[in-house]
């Protein structure tokens, strides 16, 4: 295992231990439902146990008859509150208490309040309800459902991309794989349940909730409760981990909103984690077929990605990963399709990397099937194919260190060694095999705003409406300021995670570093500049210097030449105490209308393969060493190396400690995760972390991290390529490369599990 | 969750005493008024997703029997106080050194933290996870008599192919029980009728029409003690836990194996298989295919395929028929290679 704290190479900050470590690890960091209030009723949710249908009735007296039951929000009870919208902020345009139609599994049916955790939830348990059932469609190939193309259905996906004739390049290459590749369902579970606490102070209200986007939803839930958005605001301090789960509000909120209205007190209602799997989003399943064709010499002349995804029957949810894959690698002719299946199922929604993980693991798959056609290595074969633009738009890459990415990690990982042939590799009865994939992540960034504030004591306060969701943003954000106004960083608080700070984008996409430094950056240097000014004018300390000059360092303003002075004498000849700044950043190309649209809570992306100049994106190579035993089939996974490359690295720890997290994940996703649907019903039947496996300690034995450095000044102004998606990236095709190699079992269809290899 | 009443007696006969007067002699103890609670990591669990409905719950924690929390090693056997914790179990030294397969039964189950909590009566008699019988809205034999069985034609990966019924095809997921049933364990329990003596192998009932009914005890019977006698074979024994993650999960396949060998060949074997039966699963045909044989690849198979002669695979747990085998092989094949 490397370092926990990498020494910091080229365009790389310091190490730094995360600001909030000490509170987290001695449990003193409240997360939202710990949040101290007086007076709380507790909430509990009782959920459908159909997919497709409608509740004719509800049995409420058992639940009335519960000592302690103060109420019980049900149908009818949302009336007056509009529907939930999907997209942005929105999880689901159902909205489950509007409407007796049942959409899927597990959906909210009431929810039972008391004055105990105990008794909301025994009530809860006690409701009953009739249905009129109907068959439901639970995924592909169920009758039932509906296949629509993808491509405008979702502002994030307009279009399949294309490039070339592939049919004819295809059809007149030497060497051609044509494969399907599977991804299951799979859940976030976050470890931090989801839960929702609101509460009035008169028009006001007031809701902790863990959340990415506390901008967006106090929009959405202003716009849900017909109230105006001053009168929402939404706490959510720190976040147990997201994933992307806590990105779009649910329907939830809105509910126990209505909850504490009608009860006149507040009210707090924790999931549990079972009702999560049907009342929360998730990553749906995917199928893929890749047709690849290539030249004797390796050259890729044709790709081509089909995508398939599930989503539910209203919302039209997509990822359409084809934007990354179809501009990966040299291809000469692309060819994409993306469609969405609908079926009986809650609204999927974001999941770490939501398009690159599925769809990237089938082209690395692919890839590494073409290598072994080719009979090529299958590093040299995509080093064949780094393209010099993407293939699509025929755009320059903004930076691209793939190569040096591959050349460093398979240095570490001793590549070298590997005998190429299938179960050559062996250690008494376990099977070893290596494996190699490509991890790639769009760089993109949005809109921002931030207040720092400087005082005379040299303290300074970073604000800014963005979450900590596990990632550091806290610490970078600390950091910048740090770096910009020559404090320690101890002399720096962050606060983040409250609709009422000057608003930042959603925490998704990987871009609230490059966001949230971007313009903390810029309000630093505004007050460089007020301070420089105060210095250098008569009669101030440094009068005669030149602004530019000028450096602040160790609480102190120095000039070039030698003379310098402490912050306070500035301060003390300015005669004032502190100097505030409030910045907007907005990214090159933003709309005119971008930071207006911020404030409303929408977040603007750009970059990615949506620029005109360039497109920007984030590499990694991951190496991966699997055993497998000769009898029973288990795999392991003793070692794995990545190496990622990702512009300015603000902070060596958090980011290695990002990219780590993504492998492991990336691990389970090659041999833990699946939420699996009972066909029949539609319905989810493992739920709980019993049965939803994710890998423990005992997983992930040696695990490096590599950090390459990358200069990229055309990303954004902190010059920062978010990282926090960028690890679970790949790591599946490598694995199921390295089992291949292992066995000559090509697998396609994820999770690879001992039912795989053992037939 | 219900509420309930919470009661802790002090010693056995007052624990019985209580659980007699608030059940009947034809109440199972899983479906009475009055169950006992040790560690709570099973029945705290199902009674708050509401699989489980006691409404008193008496607390074994307080028994004040010294024996009952007593680990006892001699030269005629070991003998566990049903309140000893899983983890002390694991990490005693001479049940490591004399009966391997005990420890590493209990060592390679749940994690730290649950196996400090655990006590091993409750471990004997943890109820199945089948992901339908925990969760009230399917319909389930085991826990409503008579309402059907959803994995049966539904997902069942974890699902038993040994001993299932028409009724209930839900696997018994303890690994410390195949310990048990492979070294001939004798359970001690007290209850309203007297003290008795149970074969560790006649604990345990086979689901068929009625898979509610789980073992053999009465409602108000106290497992005391569970013995093990120290047998040739206990010294060379192994337990083999296939799963799908290292740590942390239960057995998709397990094998426990003792070995009396007499050179390369067996004098005796006791086999018992785990995760792919409805009950703890004395492999007896693989004993005995095995007696006198010279143990390598070839007999180890060919017991394995006598163990699961009779094996009903469903759709989705087929799989564990050739991985039961493999892991009876593998087992008995690291078994005769200990060094002992
Ligand atoms: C996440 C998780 C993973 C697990 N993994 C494994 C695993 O890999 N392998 C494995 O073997 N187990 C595993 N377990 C199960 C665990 O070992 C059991 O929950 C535990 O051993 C039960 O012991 P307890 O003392 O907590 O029992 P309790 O929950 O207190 O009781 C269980 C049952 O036994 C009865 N009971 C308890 N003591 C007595 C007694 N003295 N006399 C009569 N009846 C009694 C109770 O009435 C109840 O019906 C896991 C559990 C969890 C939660
Ligand atoms: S297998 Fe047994 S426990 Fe599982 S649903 Fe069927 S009857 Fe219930």
């Amino acid at each position: 295992m490397d370092p926990a704290a990498p020494k910091p190479k080229e365009n790389m900050g310091e190490p730094l231990p995360r600001v909030d470590a000490r509170l987290k690890v001695t449990g003193q960091a409240a997360y939202p439902a710990d949040l101290p209030t007086a007076n709380l009723a507790y909430g509990a949710l009782a959920t459908s146990s159909i997919a497709k249908g409608r509740v004719t009735k509800l049995h409420l007296d058992d639940a009335r008859s519960v000592p302690g039951l103060l109420d019980i929000v049900t149908y009818g009870d949302m009336d007056k509150v509009e529907k939930p919208k999907f997209g942005n902020a929105g999880a689901t345009s159902i909205g489950p208490l509007h409407d007796r139609t049942i959409f899927h599994d597990g959906q909210i049916i009431a929810l039972a309040v008391a004055e105990t955790f105990e008794a909301a939830e025994e009530a809860a348990q006690l409701i009953r309800a009739d249905y009129e059932e109907e068959k439901p469609s639970a995924s592909f190939d169920s009758p039932g459902t509906k296949t629509i193309p993808a491509a405008g259905k979702s502002p994030l996906f307009k279009e399949d991309v294309k490039a070339g004739d592939f049919d004819a390049a295809y059809a007149a290459a030497a060497v051609r794989i044509d494969a399907r590749y599977s991804t299951p369902t799979q859940h976030h579970n976050p470890i931090e349940l989801f839960s929702t606490t609101a509460f009035w102070q008169g028009d006001q209200l007031i809701v902790h909730e863990p959340s990415q986007n506390v901008t967006g939803w106090k929009a959405e839930l202003a716009r849900e409760l017909k109230i105006d958005p001053p009168n929402v605001r939404i706490v959510s301090p720190f976040i147990g981990g997201a994933f992307g789960s806590k990105g779009p509000m649910t329907p939830r909120t809105a509910i126990v909103a209505v909850a504490a209205k009608r009860l006149g007190r507040p009210v707090r209602c924790v999931t549990s984690r079972m009702q999560a799997f049907g009342t929360q989003t998730y990553r749906a399943e995917t199928r893929h077929r890749i047709r690849i064709g290539a030249g004797k010499d390796g050259r890729i002349t044709a790709f081509a990605h089909e995508g398939w995804e599930v989503t539910s029957r209203p919302d039209p949810y997509v990822v359409g990963g084809t934007s990354a894959t179809g501009r990966m690698y040299d291809y000469g002719s692309v060819l994409t399709h993306v469609s969405l299946v609908q079926a009986d199922r809650n609204t999927p929604g974001y999941m770490r990397s939501p398009p690159e993980t599925p769809y990237v693991y089938a082209l690395e798959n692919a890839m590494d099937e073409m290598a072994v056609a080719l009979g090529m290595d299958p590093v040299e074969f995509r080093r064949i194919n780094e393209p010099k633009a993407e293939p699509i738009g025929k755009k320059p890459f903004s930076s691209r260190s793939l190569i040096q990415c591959y050349e460093q990690a398979a240095n570490a990982f001793g590549w070298a060694k590997r005998d190429p042939k299938v179960g050559a590799m062996r250690d008494g009865d376990w099977l070893i095999g290596m494996g190699c994939a490509t991890a790639i992540y769009p760089t993109a960034v949005a809109p921002c705003a931030a207040r720092v504030r400087l005082t005379s004591d040299g303290d300074v306060r970073v604000q800014c409406g963005s979450h900590e969701i596990g990632t550091g943003v806290r610490t970078v954000a600390a950091q910048m300021a740090s770096e910009r106004l020559g404090v320690p960083i101890d002399k720096v608080t962050v606060e983040m995670g409250d609709s009422s700070l000057p608003p930042a984008p959603v925490s998704g996409g990987s871009i609230s570093t490059a966001s949230v430094c971007s313009a903390v950056l810029k309000a630093c240097d505004a007050i460089r500049a007020k301070l420089s000014a105060g210095a250098t004018a008569e009669g101030g300390p440094l009068a005669g210097s030149h602004n530019e000059e000028l450096d602040l360092d160790g609480g102190k303003i120095a000039a070039r030449g030698g003379a310098s002075a402490k912050i306070e004498d500035v301060f003390k000849a300015m005669q004032i105490g502190a100097i505030e700044e409030y910045a907007e950043f907005a990214p090159k190309g933003a709309t005119p209308e971008a930071v207006k649209k911020l404030y409303a809570g929408q977040s603007e992306f750009h970059g990615g393969d949506q620029d005109e100049d360039s497109v920007k994106y984030a590499f990694g190579a991951e190496f991966v060493e699997v055993r497998i035993n000769s009898y029973t089939r288990e795999i392991r996974v003793p070692r794995i190396v990545g190496a990622f490359a990702a512009g300015r690295i603000m902070n060596t720890r958090t980011a290695r400690s990002q990219l780590m997290g993504g492998m492991i994940w990336g691990i389970g996703q090659a041999l833990h995760e699946a939420t699996e649907v009972d066909r029949r019903y539609a319905r989810y039947v493992n739920r709980d972390l019993q049965d939803y496996l994710v890998p423990v300690n005992a997983d992930t034995r040696d695990l490096q991290v590599i950090l390459v450095p990358e200069v990229d000044h055309a990303v954004n102004p902190a010059g920062v390529k978010g990282l926090g998606e960028l690890g679970n990236v790949g790591t599946a095709a490598a694995v199921a490369s390295a089992v291949y190699h292992a066995t000559g079992k090509r697998i396609r269809d994820l999770p690879i599990r001992i039912d795989q290899l053992i037939a | 969750m219900r509420p309930f009443i919470y009661e802790r007696p002090t010693d056995v006969s007052a624990a019985v005493a209580i659980a007699s007067r608030f059940t009947t002699e034809d109440d199972h103890p899983t479906r009475a008024n009055a169950q006992f609670i040790a560690g709570g990591t099973n029945l705290a669990d199902y009674m708050k997703l509401g699989v489980a409905a006691p409404n008193r719950l008496l607390d074994l924690n307080r028994l004040e029997e010294p024996a009952l929390r007593q680990i006892r090693v001699t030269d005629d056997g070991v003998r566990f106080g049903a309140l000893v914790r899983m983890g002390e179990a694991a990490d005693h030294g001479e049940v490591k050194r004399r009966y391997p397969v005990i420890a590493d039964s209990l060592r390679l189950a749940a994690s730290g933290q649950i196996r400090n909590m655990a006590s091993l009566a409750g471990n004997m008699l943890q109820r199945t996870r089948c992901e339908y019988f925990r969760e009230p809205s399917w319909a389930c034999n085991k826990r409503v008599p008579g309402s059907g069985c959803a994995a049966m034609e539904g997902f069942n990966r974890q699902h038993a192919v040994l001993g299932a019924s028409d009724a209930c095809i839900a696997t018994y997921h303890g690994d410390f029980a195949q310990a048990l049933i492979a070294l001939d364990a004798v359970i001690r329990a007290e209850g309203s009728r007297g003290a008795r003596e149970i074969p560790f192998a006649r604990l345990h009932r086979l689901p068929r029409d009625t898979p509610h009914i789980e073992t053999d005890l009465a409602a108000d019977e106290i497992i005391t003690a569970i013995e093990v006698p120290a047998l040739p074979w206990a010294r060379r024994s192994r337990y083999l836990k296939i799963r799908d993650r290292e740590s942390y999960a239960f057995a998709l396949a397990s094998a426990a194996v003792a070995l009396d060998l007499d050179g390369d060949s067996v004098r005796e074997a006791r086999i018992a298989l785990g995760g792919l039966a409805t009950v703890p699963w004395r492999a007896g045909e693989a004993e005995a295919a095995l007696q006198g044989k010279k143990l390598d690849e070839a007999s180890a198979g060919a017991a394995a395929d006598a163990a699961f002669a009779g094996a009903e695979p469903r759709q989705h747990n087929a799989f564990k028929v050739e991985l039961g085998k493999r892991t009876l092989v593998r087992a008995l094949l690291e078994t005769r290679d200990m060094k002992v």
